[in-house]
């Protein structure tokens, strides 16, 4: 991409993600989208259900073994790497998930000490049992919780207190780079605000980076530096998180936008949404991403470009 | 209107810990605590428990103290009728039908006073209490064995089709159904071109069978369970499937795993009664319930109790296995119970 | 305006093997004919419990301790299995949050649909179906006499929140209760659901009582606004006054807690810790733990009703006379100048010098019947 300053941790190459190819019940999940996520920054992945949004974190973390494509991370590609060998172990270590369901993604039966340490005891990074156990409560004092529940069950918890445990967990093997995918839409309002900060508390202290995958569009501007809107496995437009909400260029970006509930009364009496044809997607032609203005791309055909350069403009 | 009490002092800014609205007051209690918990308020599933404590404890206890040699034969002591010490309690004073006549069978018999025999003796003299405490050893032990291959090849193939999915999953789904579509009593039979009649063909035929239906139901919850958010994190953090599979599934299994436990051990006792009923099973003198109830039956209109009493052992013994399994099923899953 | 649903000083306790939790605490409120109203709170806040005991389908573990609720007069509580059968979805129907679990997968829609019809009226089985087919296309299903015959799978999740809905409303039900209708669906389709929500409540006129705990859905749909925290109603109001003038600091937290776009701070505001377990309530305001403005009083008695307004009312201590005069968040700051330049015959006055005259927190307390 454009910026030659910021180094690139993972670089998606054409990936593409199907479901059992070949056969009548095919997905095609995934359609060759290609993205950089750089050192440091967060990028926001956001889609409707069924846009591969999910899809695209898991394909990237190799809970799926891509159909296509490349996913460079530090240069070493992922794709094609064998679950088991030592790099992918590597790998492992250096990612890290946060799932969506504070109440499924903790194992009901194990104490939440154990949960935290479980990456400590695959990687091995705990001298013997004290420092393990020095390493927990670290981690529970971390996301804000009192070390003394480290002997607890996760179903003591509420949900914003489970959400903390996962990121703790994800915390424990020092990750660089963390994939959230929709840490806080299960959680309610005042919690979700408590998660958000923590990510971005934590972000700074470990310089991590983050792919923040959500449908919360307010939340995902609050919290990313640069947006990837996908839509139907295919990525519509990827720029910074303000110019893809001052400057929306795709119909679809601007009809997502436009359906968001803001906490004010006056706004919404003056609310129209904008409702997206997506029928104009399936004319045939063949669409890329094009870059409209620096940094800013946009899935677009070749005769559409002129149009969407001509709407960057208007907003000048 | 209510009253509040206002000072000067009220409306100063409070002092709030800022632990205080993280700490967690209600005890710790892990889900198998609780589940035992839920368990022992249910009664019937308790008195269950205790009768097959007891009736377990019993039978084990009768390989050192048992009131007479099961298998010792008194040719003249035959079909003597209960008779407890001397205590005259009817239904267990020896008075029974002796030559077409209701006597003392015991004083007819020329059995020593000091000798008797609880639930009487059959048409070889042998005591039957004595042969109901080996037979429902052996059932039990029929039953641990099936237990054994459902833990153990039940949840093996059931882990280990679940979680691969696709092609293996297909393959050994199949064999299930060919191994399940083959009757138990025509394996039993083959069994028997091979090995003696006795406690081998058993178990092997149930060792054959038996573990189907756990590995249908592991393999079921296995599906469930390897899309949930806690065992895709435990593999984006580098676990092998093994770990994954003893840490993250067995434990979430274990509430299944007892509850069909506590099922299979009732089909298993009660197939082998079946087996020695008709005549296949356990070979002579070997008692089992079945083979009690066998023999009991010839001499049923005559002499009721030499098939009465091993007919309730086996009753009492399923239908406390089924309550508890019941009861278990409840506690563990609490959601079934409405 | 006539109150077509009254709640009078409900508590509900539920037995559970941890010990009763004191779900609702003393709730009142009222619902207008032909009004929106929102009632917002955290999961656990209580305000499913409350709608779901309206219907009638309280769970068996839990107990009306106290209270009452009057639809058209009559006391819900007091009604039969039957009456209540007859009341619900016909007079009172209710959405519920997963379109997935509320229809029927083994049924077509049409039958579903016309059923109700069909339960709570002699009609015949070919005009429930034309009905049906009318309703369906109410709601915004295209073609619907077509695809009576079609079952749930077969349409799209925005479609089958279309389909829950046009069960509810083929009666014309007096109140349509919602619960949370729109959390599972996507913001686009939640966008449409909603303003389906707002045509039919015209079109039916049916007053509408909305669960849900996304403060931008309920600046969208709702006329009043009643904001629950830990089993009570803190604070209610028309929808301008919660959003524009909220008194209670926990209002104040859950619209800072929000990102509107202009939002460009480095940090959110969040409230810290999480909600108090009812078990065993806290003495004093429940929020006081985790209320930065909390203060002695609040520790030690619980707040009663102070009037704002005729329409508008709130629970905290900061509205007494005697209480300090506090600082505002900036953001909630921000959002009472916009109210006085919606109101600008206040203009001028200092906000403080609306709180409440003692006689007339002693009228609001006495009115709200508040315990001590």
């Amino acid at each position: 991409m454009a910026d030659e300053k910021k180094e690139v941790l993972v670089s998606v190459k054409h990936l593409e993600q199907f479901f059992n190819p070949g056969k009548k019940d095919e997905v095609r999940a995934i359609q060759d989208i290609s993205f950089d996520i750089y050192k440091g920054e967060t990028l926001g992945l956001v889609g409707e259900s069924g846009s591969g949004k999910t899809t695209t974190g898991r394909a990237i973390i190799r809970l799926y073994k891509p159909t296509n494509g490349e996913i460079l991370f530090n240069g070493t590609d992922i794709a094609k790497l064998r679950n088991g060998s030592k790099d992918m172990q590597e790998f492992r270590r250096e990612t890290q998930m946060i799932f969506q369901d504070p109440y499924a993604s903790l194992n009901p039966r194990m104490k939440v000490k154990d949960i935290i340490a479980e990456g400590i005891d695959i990687h091995h990074l705990a001298k013997d049992n004290a420092d393990r156990d020095a390493q927990v409560a670290n981690l529970l004092e971390l996301v804000g919780l009192n070390p003394d529940h480290a002997t607890r069950y996760p179903h003591e918890f509420s949900g914003g207190q489970r959400q903390r445990i996962g990121i703790a967990r994800a915390l424990a093997v020092q990750p660089q780079f963390i994939i959230a995918d929709e840490p806080i839409s299960a959680l309610d309002v005042s919690i979700q605000a408590q998660v958000v900060n923590l990510l971005k508390e934590i972000q700074e202290q470990r310089n991590l980076t983050y792919l923040f995958i959500a449908h919360d569009l307010s939340m995902v501007k609050y919290i990313s530096d640069r947006i990837a809107v996908m839509h139907y496995g295919r990525l519509v437009e990827l720029s910074t998180a303000d110019e893809v909400y001052n400057h929306p260029l795709h119909p679809y970006t601007q009809s997502l936008l436009s359906a968001i509930p803001i906490p004010d009364p006056e706004v919404e009496r003056r609310r129209r949404p904008v409702e997206y044809d997506a029928s104009i997607e399936e004319d045939g032609q063949k669409r890329t991403m094009v870059e409209i203005t620096p940094g800013h791309f946009v899935f677009a055909a070749e005769s559409e470009i002129e149009g969407y350069k001509a709407k960057a403009a208007s907003y000048k | 209107m209510a009253d509040y009490k206002i000072n000067a002092d009220s409306f100063t800014k409070a002092h709030i810990e800022k632990e205080a609205s993280e700490h967690i007051s209600t005890p710790s209690l892990t889900f198998t605590q609780d589940a035992f918990r839920r368990l022992k308020r249910n009664k019937v599933a308790m008195v269950a428990l205790w009768i097959l404590i007891i009736m377990i404890l019993l039978s084990v206890l009768s390989i050192w103290i048992s009131p007479h040699n099961p298998d010792t034969q008194h040719l003249k002591w035959n079909n003597l009728p209960p008779k407890i010490a001397n205590f005259n309690i009817p239904g267990f004073n020896g008075h029974g039908l002796y030559q077409g006549a209701e006597t003392d069978v015991y004083k007819a018999s020329g059995v020593p006073n000091n000798i008797w025999f609880a639930l009487g003796t059959d048409s070889l003299g042998r005591d039957i209490l004595s042969r109901i405490l080996v037979g429902t050893r052996v059932s039990l032990f029929v039953a641990f064995m099936a237990t054994l291959f459902d833990l153990t090849i039940g949840i093996l193939y059931g882990i280990v089709s679940g979680w691969n999915g696709g092609i293996v999953d297909n393959i050994l789904q199949r064999i299930i159904e060919i191994i399940s579509s083959i009757p138990n009593l025509v394996v039993v039979i083959l069994m028997l071109l091979v090995f003696k009649p006795g406690l081998t063909s058993i178990i092997v035929a149930i060792a054959f069978t038996g573990w189907v239906t756990m590995a249908r139901l592991i393999r079921a919850q296995t599906l469930q369970l390897r899309d949930q958010e806690f065992v895709l994190a435990a593999k984006t953090l580098g676990e092998s499937p093994w770990k994954i599979a003893l840490h993250h599934l067995i434990p979430n299994l274990s509430s299944t795993i007892i509850i069909q436990t506590m099922f299979t051990i009732p089909t298993a006792i009660f197939f082998e009664a079946f087996l020695s009923y008709i005549g296949i099973g356990i070979p002579a003198p070997t008692a089992s319930l079945g083979t009690l109830l066998s023999d009991g039956q010839k001499n049923f209109r005559f002499l009721p109790y030499q098939m009465v009493y091993p007919a309730i052992v086996i009753s009492v013994l399923m239908l406390a296995f089924n309550l508890l399994a019941d009861g278990l099923r409840d506690a563990f899953d609490p959601r079934s119970a409405r | 305006m006539s109150k077509i649903l009254e709640v009078n000083n409900l508590e509900i306790d539920f037995n559970t093997y941890a010990g009763t939790v004191h779900a609702i605490r003393n709730v009142s409120f009222h619902l207008d004919k032909g009004e929106t109203l929102a009632i917002v709170g955290e999961s656990g806040s209580g305000k499913s419990v409350t709608l779901r005991t309206i219907m009638g389908l309280l769970a068996k573990n839990g107990e009306v301790k106290n209270g009452e609720i009057l639809f058209n007069g009559q006391d819900i509580l007091k009604k039969s299995e039957k009456e209540l059968n007859a009341m619900r979805g016909n007079d009172i129907s209710m959405i519920f949050q997963d379109p997935m679990t509320s229809l029927d997968p083994t049924m077509p829609i049409g039958k579903q649909v016309a059923e109700v019809l069909r339960i709570h009226g002699s009609i015949s089985k070919k005009s429930a179906l034309d009905e049906a087919a009318r309703v369906l296309e109410l709601v915004g299903i295209k073609d619907a006499k077509a695809r009576l015959k079609d079952y749930p799978h077969q349409f799209s999740g925005g479609q089958r929140q279309r389909i829950v809905i046009a069960i509810a409303i083929i009666n014309n039900p007096q109140i349509l209760i919602a619960d949370e209708p729109t959390t599972a669906l996507d913001v686009t389709i939640q966008a449409q659901i909603l303003n389906l929500l707002k045509e039919l409540q015209t079109k039916i006129d049916t007053s509408i009582i909305f669960i849900t705990h996304d403060l931008g859905v309920v600046a969208g749909i709702a006329d009043r606004v009643a904001v629950m925290y830990a089993g009570k109603i803190i604070e209610y109001g028309t929808v301008d006054e919660i959003f524009y003038n909220a008194q209670h600091p926990y209002t104040w937290g859950l619209l800072e807690s929000m990102p509107t776009l202009e939002t460009n701070s480095d940090r959110l505001h969040a409230i810290p810790g999480t909600p108090p377990s009812l078990i065993n309530p806290p003495v004093g305001d429940a929020f006081a733990a985790r209320n930065a403005y909390a203060m002695k009083i609040d520790t030690e008695q619980e707040p009663p009703f102070f009037k704002v307004s005729d329409t508008h009312y709130a629970a905290t201590w900061l509205l007494h006379p005697e209480a300090p005069a506090v600082e505002f968040p900036p953001e909630i700051a921000r959002r009472r100048e916009v109210w006085k330049k919606m109101n600008p015959q206040l203009a001028g006055k200092d906000p403080e010098a609306q709180a409440p005259a003692p006689e007339a927190k002693a009228a609001a307390s006495s009115t709200e019947k508040e315990a001590d």
